[in-house]
This record gives structure tokens, sequence and C-alpha cells, in this order.
């Protein structure tokens, strides 16, 4: 009998994973400084280090650069363009979460009514204005998009408790259920909105708008801490795929993992939307594609979800402002490119191809 | 049994793998419908046990109380010695594997990576497996044959194919009991041979525990050193093939009718069921 190579088990033929980490964090920073050069003033690549790194280390600029380039990168490009990089990847990291618990490669960051509490939230603060209570929209409306969506995460938890196991059916019906009422909910804000409706639709598309630097600082807060907090459990999660009794029998607290991660990817949602509005389908196609390239493993997947995340909505982005001659909402954009690839990569499934 | 090396590790004053007494489990506490009552049960290290029963006799139940995924309501279960409570689920991992009936995974894995979480409870987070893991991994898809479809995808498997990986992943976890839930069910009969051969002989020529819940008799009767039959929740019986399936006891547990042939020279008792 042939004695295989003991070697050959160590090279999957998924190897090449860190190189392919490599590649996409160098590829997200590049397009974060191609990006910043690009809008109605052209500013090139170099230009831009140059701005950022006078910055940083303090020393002058080029007297003979244009005198509004800094104002531009710094105040209105930089800020706007981190935030669309933090939000898709912390909404891809998310997907990748909850489609590994859920066990469900279809799932997304918002499959447990995470964005309709946000959505709720939020239209809440835009309507309080009727009731003749004035807070400033720019604080209150991600504050309340905040405890919208962290208060269904505690519904949708208390809803599927008594399920010892925290079932992947029992999560996602309790998510529908509470996601269902909400949508009544929103509905009837609308309806009390009357003229003021303009503002909570805008605001449900999704825009990065004159996001600043405070909104980047809370982004980064929250995404660091919990990519690594999904880094240290990445092992962990690739076990439950097999289910929570396997999980249980491989040393893994199936609960405790679930809940613990479950409530990361939540409140990692539940911060993206706050700062940026609804914006589907990154949470979705970004951890699936990805999986299909680099394979299951969570160790990998997850960060590199992080930067594909990133490139993706940092793009999308980037049509919108400096591309399209009116800003799309740029949660429209997503869904409107990525509903027909999310129905093509169905249909494919459906007829037993592998994507 | 053969004295076997290594001997399993035991607690000084038991000699008892696992020790229940008075066990009670219930999946709705307080509704009164106990599904395990008052089972009193010892596990001794070093034989092979075969848990038979009905469906809905609590089987799998008594094997998700033995491998810690459940805890029992009322009464006490020792793991050598321990209560299994105060055994971390860590621990339990480097000690007790689990081959379910069936497994579903969304997520396509290749065999390698499959059969290489079997290893997980051995390797600290974040560290690589070891040329040792990688021996396990290697010798364990090699006894179950699928050494060849390392690098697959689990979803091209076959059903039998993705069950053979499933007992490899327990088979590298490597640990001294390794229970199995009807792990051979959905196996064709050359490979459900082939496993319970492989099993026997980790108890045979190691000295391993194994406990395996069982639907056909004659496989149990054929591989097992002691049974363990199951009713209604309750222990019927324990002990050795020829003690225990005999044509009175399949009557009253299962309500057949049967024969039973042989079984004076080991295990070669045969049931042959009167249609």
């Amino acid at each position: 009998m042939v004695v295989e190579n003991t070697h050959s088990l160590k090279h999957s033929p998924r190897k090449g994973g860190h190189s392919a980490l490599m590649f996409l964090g160098l590829f997200l920073l590049t397009a974060v400084i191609m990006a910043t050069g690009m809008g109605f003033l052209t500013i090139t690549p170099w230009e831009v280090i140059e701005v950022v790194w006078a910055r940083i280390s303090g020393t002058p600029l080029n007297p003979a650069m244009n005198p509004s380039f800094p104002f531009v990168v710094m105040e209105v490009r930089l800020p706007r363009i981190l935030a669309a990089a933090l939000v898709g990847g912390g909404l891809a990291m998310a997907g990748a979460v909850f489609q590994s618990i859920l066990l469900n490669p279809l799932a997304d960051p918002y499959t447990l009514g995470v964005s309709s509490g946000a959505a709720f939230g939020a239209s809440l603060a835009l309507v309080l204005g009727i009731f003749g209570i004035t807070i400033p929209a720019f604080f209150s409306v991600p504050l309340f998009a905040f405890i919208g969506a962290m208060t269904t995460l505690a519904a949708v938890f208390f809803l599927a408790a008594p399920d010892g196991r925290l079932s992947s059916n029992t999560l996602i019906l309790s998510g529908v259920i509470v996601a269902a009422i909400l949508s009544a909910g929103i509905g009837f804000i609308k309806y009390l909105a009357d003229e003021q409706v303009g503002v909570i639709i805008f605001w449900l598309m999704g825009s990065f708008v004159g996001r600043t630097w405070s909104d980047v600082l809370l982004l980064a807060a929250f995404t660091l801490p919990c990519l690594l907090v999904m880094l240290y459990f990445a092992r962990d999660l690739n076990v439950l795929a097999l289910g929570g009794r396997m999980a249980d029998s491989l040393g893994v607290n199936s609960r405790q993992v679930k809940k613990t991660l479950l409530f990361s990817a939540s409140l990692l949602t539940a911060i993206c939307v706050s700062v940026s509005g609804i914006i589907g389908f990154v949470g979705l196609i970004i951890p699936h594609l990805l999986r299909l390239l680099l394979g299951p493993d969570n160790r990998l997947l997850i960060p590199a979800c992080f930067f594909g995340g990133g490139i993706l909505l940092l793009t999308a982005d980037t049509i919108t402002r400096a591309w399209l001659p009116t800003e799309l909402p740029i949660g429209v954009l997503t869904s409107l490119i990525g509903g027909p690839f999310f129905c093509l990569i169905f249909r494919r499934r459906q007829l037993g191809q592998r994507v | 049994m053969s004295a076997s090396p290594p001997p399993p590790r035991l607690s000084p004053h038991s000699p008892q793998l696992f020790a229940m007494s008075c066990g009670c489990f219930a999946y709705h506490a307080g509704s009164g419908g106990n599904v395990l009552h008052h089972i009193d049960l010892h596990i001794t290290p070093g034989q092979m046990y075969g848990l038979i029963g009905p469906n809905g006799s609590g089987k799998s139940t008594l094997l998700d109380l033995l491998t810690a995924t459940r805890f029992l309501q009322r009464g006490q279960l020792l793991f050598q010695g321990r209560a299994i409570n105060d055994v971390s689920k860590k621990e339990l991992a480097t000690r007790i594997a689990l081959v379910p009936q069936q497994f579903a995974t969304g997520f396509d894995f290749t065999v390698a990576e499959l059969v290489l979480m079997g290893r997980y409870p051995h390797i600290p987070r974040f560290q690589s497996p070891t040329s040792h893991d990688y021996d396990l991994l290697e010798a364990a898809m090699r006894a179950m044959q699928i050494d060849h479809l390392s690098h697959r995808l689990l979803s091209d498997l076959s059903g039998g194919e993705k069950q053979r990986v499933v007992v490899a992943r327990a088979l590298a976890q490597d640990t001294e009991v390794l229970v199995l839930d009807e792990a051979t069910a959905s196996l064709d009969i050359h490979h459900t041979i082939e496993i319970m051969r492989v099993v026997r002989n980790l108890v045979s020529s190691q000295g391993r525990t194994v406990i395996a819940a069982i639907h056909d008799l004659n496989l149990a009767a054929a591989f097992c050193d002691q049974i363990i039959v199951l009713k209604e929740g309750r222990v019927y019986r324990v002990g050795t093939v020829v003690e225990t399936l005999t044509p009175q006891l399949l009557a009253d547990v299962f309500s057949v009718q049967a024969q039973v042939q042989g079984g004076s020279h080991g295990h070669s008792l045969r049931i042959h069921y009167s249609l």
C-alpha cells in the first residue's frame, strides 16, 4: 500500500490564504487613496499621500499645491471614504458570522431583524419633531437607530431563549416575527410623519454624505474590537458549522459562543446602520463570494470580509459621489447591483452548479 | 477482556469510566414526561457496549448525557470518579468523541479540513497543527478508506462517504471513549462492517471504550461485549450478548418474535425474526 505523503495534507487546494489577505488589504489601501483623489476636484494619488503624510507628521506642505486640497482631502473626502470602508467591512464581517451561525449561506446582517429595529428607531427620531420634541437629528437619529437595533436583538434573544441550543431555525423565526411587527410600526410612523415621510425614506436608503471624523472614530471603535472577538472565536465558528451537538462534543460551548458572536455581529450591524442607514447586500454577497474563493474557514474568511466589504462599499460610494451626475442613495445602488447578482447565485445553486 | 496497552486512565477510587446513579432527565422540566427515569448504569473501561432499545426509548438522550451535551436533572453522573459537570468541556473533548447518525453542513469544507477539526480540542487556539496532528489525521483517514478523498469538498461526497468522514473526524480526536449514535445507520453493509471492525479494534487492541447505539441487533451481537437494553426510558437489562439477547427479552422490549441461535462461543449469536 502506498503511504500518502503527510505533507500533501497540509497543503489544501486552498493554500495561499494569507497572501489573499495581504492582497485584499493592499487593494483596500490603494482604493482608499485613489477614491480620495476622485471627484469634482481631481487630486493625484501622490498628492493625497503628501497631504495625509503632512498632516500626520506635521511637516509643511509643498507650497505649489492647490491650497484647497488639504481641506478637500482631510475634511471632506477622507472621513466619508473611511466611513464607507468601515461600514462595508463591518457589514461583511457581520454577514459572515450570521451565515456561519445560522448555518445558512444566504443569511445577512439583517436576518435577525436588526435593520428593522434600527429603521424603526431612526424613523421615530425623525418624527419626534411632530410631537414637539426637538433633538438635533444628527445626534438623535444614530442614537435611536442604535437603541432600536439593540432592543430588537434583545427581543429576538428573549423569544429564542427557551431553545437551549439557540438553533438556527428558532433564531431566524424569532427574527422574522420581530421584524414583521417593526415593519408595521415603521408604516405607522410614516403615516404619522405625513409630509416629512421623505426624510425617513431617504434615511432608510442609506448614505455617506457629510460623514465626519467622529463617525469614523465611532465606527473604528466598534469595528476593530468586534473583528478581534470574531477572530478569537473563528475556529469555534468552524466547528459550529457541524451543528451544536458536534460542536459541544468538540469542546466548544456552542450556546455561549453563539451568543457572544451574535451579540458582536449585531452590535456591529447596529453601529453601521446608525451611521449610514440601511445598506443591503454587502453583508450577503461579500461573505458568500469570498467563501467561494477562499473556502469556508472563518479564520481566513472573517478578515477577508473586512477588507472585501470595505472595497465594495467604498467603490459603490465613489461611483455615486464622483461618477454619477446626481448622488444616488448608496443603499439603492448596492441593492440594484447586488440584487441581480444574488439572483444569479441563487439560480445557479438551484441548478446544482457550484459557483 | 484481553489485557492490552495502553490502559485507560482511571481515578484511584473507581474502576468505573461512567457511573450514573438514579439519573433522571426530561426535555421539558416540570412537565412530568421524563425521558429517562432513575437510570443506574456503570460503564467499565476497555469494553464495547451496545446500546439497544426501541425508537424513543431514550438512547440518544442517554448518549447526550454521557457526552455532556445535556445534563441530568436529578441523580448523579460520574466520569472517571468526578461529577461530569465539573469536568471542563475542553477536557471532555480530549477524552470523549461523538459520531452522530447524520450531520449536515451548509459550508463546503474539504474532507481533510473536516477531519482535522477532530484535532481542535488538542491544538491551542491560534496555533498550527503539529506533525503529530497530521499523523493522526492521516491514520484516521486511512482507517476509514477516505485518504484518496482528502481534498474533495464535502458536497461532492455520497452519504456513505460523508459518514466515513465523520467517523474519521472522531478517530482523529484520539479519545479514550468513543460514542457512536447509530453511526452506521446510513451505510452499506460493507462499510458498516468496516467501521465496526475499526472501532472494535480500538477496544480490543488499545483498551479504549466504545458505547454505540445500534439498531441492528445482529450487528450489536457480532461486535459488542456488553449490551445495555433501554425500554421506555429505563435500563431494562445490562449484560453480555448471550445474557441479554434472548427471545424473551426481544419479545418484551421490541415486541418481536425471534429465535436466537448460537451464542455459546462468543460472538456468533444470530437472531432470526419470525416475520
